[in-house]
C-alpha cells in the first residue's frame, strides 16, 4: 500500500518559503495515503497560477492545463475514466476570476471529483494584483487606491449554485486541512474545498496571523449542523465568509451516476467497435 | 401565361413550400423528399430560416433528380404556399409552366405577369376533413404529387415511420389528408400543368441524410464516446443526434456552460483515454482557440467540428458562408501541428469523421473538421454506408507499461523519436505517471524553458505533419486535356461539378479540383494539377478569397482567380455557370 511517501516526487515547487500553498500540497498527500490510494489511480488537474503548478509537485497523473479551465478538463478526465480518483486544484484567480462561470456549472453538474482552491486574495505569479477574492478597499498593483469592487464569496457561491459539499481549511490547521480533503474525496459528487492559503510575499494583509485572528473553526461548535444549508448560508454570511470546517454536505446521487445508459466500465477501457446491429438500427432511420 | 395541356417529362424537378417559420415547414419538405428519395430519385434538400422560433418566412426547397446533384435548382416548377409571402418571395424562381399551389384560405394571388399556373386549393378545410387542421401540409402534398402524376402511396412508408408510434389513427388521418389534396387537384385542377418525372434509376437504397447526420454517425462509428458542446447553429443537430445515441454505447454528451469549457472538457476526456469530440460554428470556435493551442502543445487527440456559418461576431446565424478558413488553419497562437478535413458531401462528412478521429491518435493533434452550413444541413441522397470500411487505428497508445523499464523515472509521454510521435499512456496505467502541461516540457512532460529543449521540443511536435501530404487530400474530376482548373472545398463541390458539366458539355476544357484536406495542404498534389492548367479559378463563399490566398501562401505559385459569393446563400448551378463561363 502507498505511503505519503509514494505521493511525494523530487520536484521543488517554485512556491516563496512560507507559501502556504506547501500545506495543502503536503494535506493531498497525507490525505491519497490515508485513503488507501496507489499513485497511479489519482489524477490531479490545475490551472494556472502559483497553485496550479501542484498538479506537478504531487506524484500522480497531473495534467496543468490552461487559466481558468482546470474543472472543464478535471470533469472530462472523470468521464473518460470514472475508476480515477480526479482532483482539480488552483488559485482563487483561476477558480473564482476567470473560471468562475465554470465553478458554478461544475457545482450544479455534480461530477464525483474534489475542487481543492488555494485562495490567497491576490494574484502572484503576475506579482502582486487584486484578485476577485480580495476584499473591498484592498490595495495593490492594480487597486492603488483601494479596491473598489467587492470580493466574491466562494462558499456562498457554492451554496447558491446547490453544491452537495463545501468545506473550508486554513494552511496553519494542516491535520484538519488533511481530514477535510480526505472527507472531500470520498464524497460522491463534487466538492470544493476552499483553503486560505497566505502569500507572504505580495499579500501583507491577509497574513497568518490575520486569518488567526479572524477565521472561527467550525468543529468548536459542537451545535453547528453541517446539514442545514440555510444555517451554513447563515454562518458563512455571519462570519463574513471566514469560517473554517465542514460547512455543508448533502447525500445524493453523482452526475456519472444519473447519465443515460453510462456503464461502470470507465469509457477509457471500453472496445469502442460499434455493435453492427446497432450501426445498423442508426443508418435505417436515414432511409 | 400558358394555355392549354402542358405535359413536359422531366429529368429533374424543383419544388418548394413556403410559409411561416412555425408552420411545419421542415416537416412537409422532408416528407416530400424523403418518399421521392426511397423512390430511387437523387434529393437534395436545402431550408431557408431565420434565427426566430416563429414567425418570418420559410422555406424548404427539394431537387428531385435522376442523376446525383449536390446543389439546390436556380429555378422552381412547383411552389407550394401557404401564405402570399411565399407567393411574392419566391416566384421569381418558377420557370414558364412553373406552378403555385396555394391555400385557398388567403386568397392567393400571383404578381402580374407571372408566367406561372396557379391552382388554389382549401388545404385548411380539406385537412380539417380528413381530422386537423394541422394536416394541410399533408394535403399539400397531395396535390403537388397529382401534378407530377405519381401516386399517393408513396408517402405510405414515411407517413407510418414518422407518425406509428402516435397510433394508427394518426398515420390513417395523414393519409387521408394526403387523398384529399390529390382528390381535390383530380376533381378540380384541369390539366395545364401536368409534369412527369423520368422514372428513377437509383435503387431505393440510398439513405437521405445532412452533413450533421453524417457526421454525429459517423463519431458513434468511430468510437466518440464523450462529446461536449454548447448549443450553436449550424452545429448543434450533431450534438442533439449523439445525446439520442450515446446511450446506446455507454457514452456522454454535455451541454456545457460555454465553448470554452467543451473544448477543455474534451481535452480532458481525450487525456484520459476516451475519442472526444466538440461541434460548433465560427463564434465558438474562436472561443476554442487557446485550448486548440492547449491540445497542440500536450498532444492531446480531440477533434473539434467547425459548421461554417456567415460571420464575423453573429454575422450571418443562420446563412451560409466558407469564411473560417484562416481561423481553423491560423486561428491560435504559437504554432502547432494540426490537421483540417473538409468534406464536402454528406457521405464524406462520415467518412472523414471517422479519419478525423484516427489521425487524432496516430497524429497526437488537435484535428478539426471543417463544414458549411449548406453542407451541415441541406440533406441529400446518400449511397449506402459501409461499416466494414472503418478501421479504428489508436497510434501509439500505451495500455501497460514495464515499470522495471523506467528506473524510477517518469513515464516519458514526450520521448523524442524518429516522426516526433510519442507513446502516449493514459492516466490508470501503473507505471505510466507522467506530467502534462501546457508550459514548454521535457520528455516526461515537466516544465522545462531552457533554450536546447525549447527547440528540440518545438522540433518534435511540428516534425510529426512536416512535410506529410495525407491519402485523399483533393478529388479531381474533368477531361485530360483541360485548360481551366476549377478549385473549391465543401458544399460548392455540388454547384461546381454542375457548371463543369455544363461548360464542358459546350465544348470548354474544364476540369475540377475538390480539396479535401486543408492541412498540412496538399501543395504537391495540387500543383501537378494546377501546372497543367493555363487559367485557375477559385470557386469560395467569402470575400476576400481565403482559399486562393492560401494556395499562394503554402506555395501554389500559378496566378489564380477568384470567383466568390458572400451574400449569406450557396451558389447555385447556373449562377455560377454564368459567372465562370466568362472566365475560361
Amino acid at each position: 500500500m502507498a505511503t505519503v511517501k509514494d505521493f511525494r516526487n523530487n520536484v521543488r515547487p517554485n512556491w516563496c518559503p512560507g507559501c502556504g500553498d506547501f500545506s495543502v500540497q503536503a494535506a493531498i498527500q497525507r490525505a491519497l495515503a490515508n485513503l488507501g490510494l496507489e499513485p497511479e489511480q489519482v489524477a490531479v488537474v490545475s490551472g494556472i497560477g502559483c497553485s496550479g503548478r501542484i498538479s506537478g509537485y504531487i506524484n500522480t497523473y497531473g495534467f496543468h492545463g490552461v487559466h481558468g479551465r482546470a474543472l472543464p478538463a478535471a470533469q472530462g478526465l472523470k468521464l473518460a475514466n470514472r475508476d480515477l480518483t480526479v482532483i482539480a486544484a488552483g488559485g482563487d484567480g483561476d477558480g473564482f476570476g476567470i473560471g468562475l462561470g465554470h465553478f458554478i456549472h461544475a457545482v450544479r453538474r455534480n461530477l464525483d471529483i474534489t475542487y481543492i482552491v488555494m485562495d490567497n486574495q491576490i494574484y502572484g505569479l503576475t506579482k502582486g494584483q487584486t484578485s476577485p477574492t480580495s476584499a473591498h478597499g484592498f490595495k495593490a498593483k492594480t487597486t492603488p487606491n483601494g479596491n473598489i469592487e467587492h470580493a466574491v464569496g466562494p462558499v456562498q457561491v457554492a451554496l447558491a449554485a446547490g453544491i452537495g459539499f463545501v468545506a473550508q481549511g486554513f494552511s496553519s490547521e494542516i491535520n484538519q486541512l488533511t481530514r477535510l480533503v480526505e472527507e472531500a474525496i470520498r464524497y460522491k459528487g463534487f466538492a470544493l474545498v476552499n483553503v486560505f492559503s497566505p502569500c507572504v510575499t505580495f499579500n501583507k494583509v491577509n497574513t497568518y496571523d490575520w486569518f488567526k485572528q479572524h477565521i472561527v473553526n467550525l468543529e468548536e461548535d459542537p451545535a453547528y449542523d453541517p446539514t442545514d444549508r440555510v444555517r451554513a448560508m447563515q454562518k458563512v454570511l455571519e462570519t463574513g465568509g471566514l469560517c473554517i470546517g465542514l460547512i455543508y454536505k448533502e447525500e445524493r446521487p453523482s452526475y456519472e451516476e444519473l447519465i443515460p445508459g453510462f456503464k461502470p466500465e470507465p469509457i477509457a477501457w471500453q472496445n469502442l467497435e460499434l455493435d453492427p446491429a446497432v450501426f445498423e438500427e442508426c443508418v435505417r432511420e436515414f432511409a | 401565361m400558358i394555355r392549354g395541356v402542358t405535359h413536359r417529362m422531366l429529368e429533374e424537378l424543383s419544388w418548394k413550400v413556403g410559409g411561416q417559420q412555425g408552420e411545419g415547414i421542415d416537416s412537409t419538405g422532408e416528407t416530400f423528399a424523403t418518399a421521392l428519395n426511397r423512390r430511387g430519385y437523387y434529393v437534395y434538400g436545402y431550408r431557408h430560416f431565420s434565427s426566430r422560433i416563429k414567425g418570418g418566412h420559410t422555406n424548404y426547397k427539394v431537387r428531385v433528380s435522376t442523376k446525383r446533384r449536390l446543389a439546390s435548382a436556380d429555378y422552381l416548377d412547383i411552389l407550394i404556399a401557404f401564405d402570399q409571402e411565399s407567393i411574392d418571395f419566391n416566384i421569381k424562381e418558377l420557370r414558364p409552366g412553373g406552378v403555385v399551389i396555394a391555400d385557398e384560405k388567403f386568397h392567393p394571388a400571383l404578381p402580374e405577369g407571372a408566367g406561372a399556373v396557379l391552382y388554389t386549393v382549401p388545404f385548411t378545410q380539406l385537412a380539417e376533413t380528413a381530422g386537423s387542421s394541422i394536416m394541410k401540409n399533408m394535403v399539400a402534398l397531395g396535390a403537388s404529387v397529382y401534378v407530377l402524376d405519381l401516386p399517393v402511396d408513396i408517402f405510405a412508408g414515411v407517413i407510418h415511420d414518422t407518425f406509428a408510434r402516435k397510433g394508427q389513427k394518426v398515420v390513417d388521418q395523414n393519409m387521408e389528408a394526403i387523398r384529399q389534396g390529390y382528390n381535390y387537384m383530380k376533381e378540380h385542377g384541369d390539366n395545364r400543368a401536368k409534369l412527369q418525372l423520368k422514372p428513377a434509376a437509383g435503387s431505393g437504397q440510398h439513405l437521405f441524410m445532412m452533413g450533421n447526420d453524417a457526421i454525429g454517425l459517423g463519431a458513434l462509428t468511430a468510437g466518440c464516446r464523450v462529446m461536449a458542446a454548447y448549443p450553436i447553429t449550424p452545429a448543434s443537430d450533431i450534438m442533439e443526434y449523439l445525446i439520442k445515441k450515446m446511450p446506446k454505447v455507454g457514452g456522454v454528451v454535455v451541454q456545457t456552460e460555454d465553448e470554452i469549457a467543451a473544448i477543455n472538457m474534451i481535452i480532458g476526456a481525450a487525456y484520459g483515454g476516451a475519442r472526444a469530440m466538440t461541434a460548433t460554428s465560427g463564434p465558438g470556435l474562436s472561443l476554442m482557440m487557446e485550448a486548440i493551442g492547449l491540445a497542440g502543445m500536450t498532444e492531446t487527440p480531440v477533434v473539434i467540428v467547425d459548421t461554417q456559418r456567415g460571420g464575423p461576431s453573429t454575422g450571418l446565424p443562420t446563412k451560409h458562408e466558407q469564411s473560417d478558413l484562416y481561423a481553423v488553419l491560423f486561428g491560435n497562437h504559437g504554432e502547432i501541428p494540426k490537421i483540417v478535413l473538409a468534406p464536402s458531401t454528406a457521405e464524406e462528412c462520415f467518412y472523414e469523421t471517422v479519419r478525423a478521429f484516427n489521425l487524432a491518435e496516430q497524429y497526437q493533434c488537435p484535428v478539426i473538421v471543417i463544414t458549411d452550413l449548406a453542407l451541415s444541413l441541406a440533406k441529400q441522397t446518400v449511397e449506402p454506408l459501409r461499416l466494414e470500411a472503418v478501421q479504428i487505428d489508436r497510434g501509439k497508445l500505451v495500455r501497460e507499461v514495464d515499470p522495471s523499464h523506467l528506473n524510477g523515472q517518469l513515464f516519458k509521454r514526450y520521448a523524442f523519436t524518429e516522426d516526433g510521435i510519442s507513446p502516449r499512456v493514459i492516466p490508470g496505467v501503473k507505471g505510466g505517471i507522467h506530467h502534462v502541461t501546457g508550459v514548454e516540457h521535457n520528455e516526461v512532460g515537466r516544465p522545462d524553458e531552457s533554450a536546447a529543449n525549447r527547440a528540440r521540443m518545438m522540433h518534435k511536435r511540428l516534425k510529426k505533419l512536416e512535410g506529410v501530404e495525407l491519402e485523399g487530400s483533393l478529388s479531381f474530376n474533368g477531361p485530360e486535356d483541360y485548360e481551366t482548373l476549377i478549385v473549391g472545398f465543401g458544399s460548392s463541390r455540388g454547384p461546381i461539378e454542375e457548371a463543369v458539366e455544363r461548360l464542358n458539355s459546350e465544348g470548354r476544357r474544364v476540369a475540377h479540383a475538390h480539396i479535401k484536406v486543408l492541412a498540412p495542404f496538399p501543395t504537391k498534389t495540387l500543383s501537378t494539377y494546377t501546372e497543367k492548367a493555363h487559367n485557375v479559378v477559385v470557386v469560395e463563399n467569402n470575400a476576400t478569397g481565403q482559399l486562393s490566398k492560401i494556395m499562394k501562401f503554402f506555395g501554389i505559385s500559378v496566378p489564380t482567380r477568384s470567383v466568390t459569393k458572400f451574400d449569406g446563400n450557396p451558389f447555385l448551378p447556373g449562377e455560377l455557370y454564368q459567372e465562370l463561363k466568362g472566365l475560361v
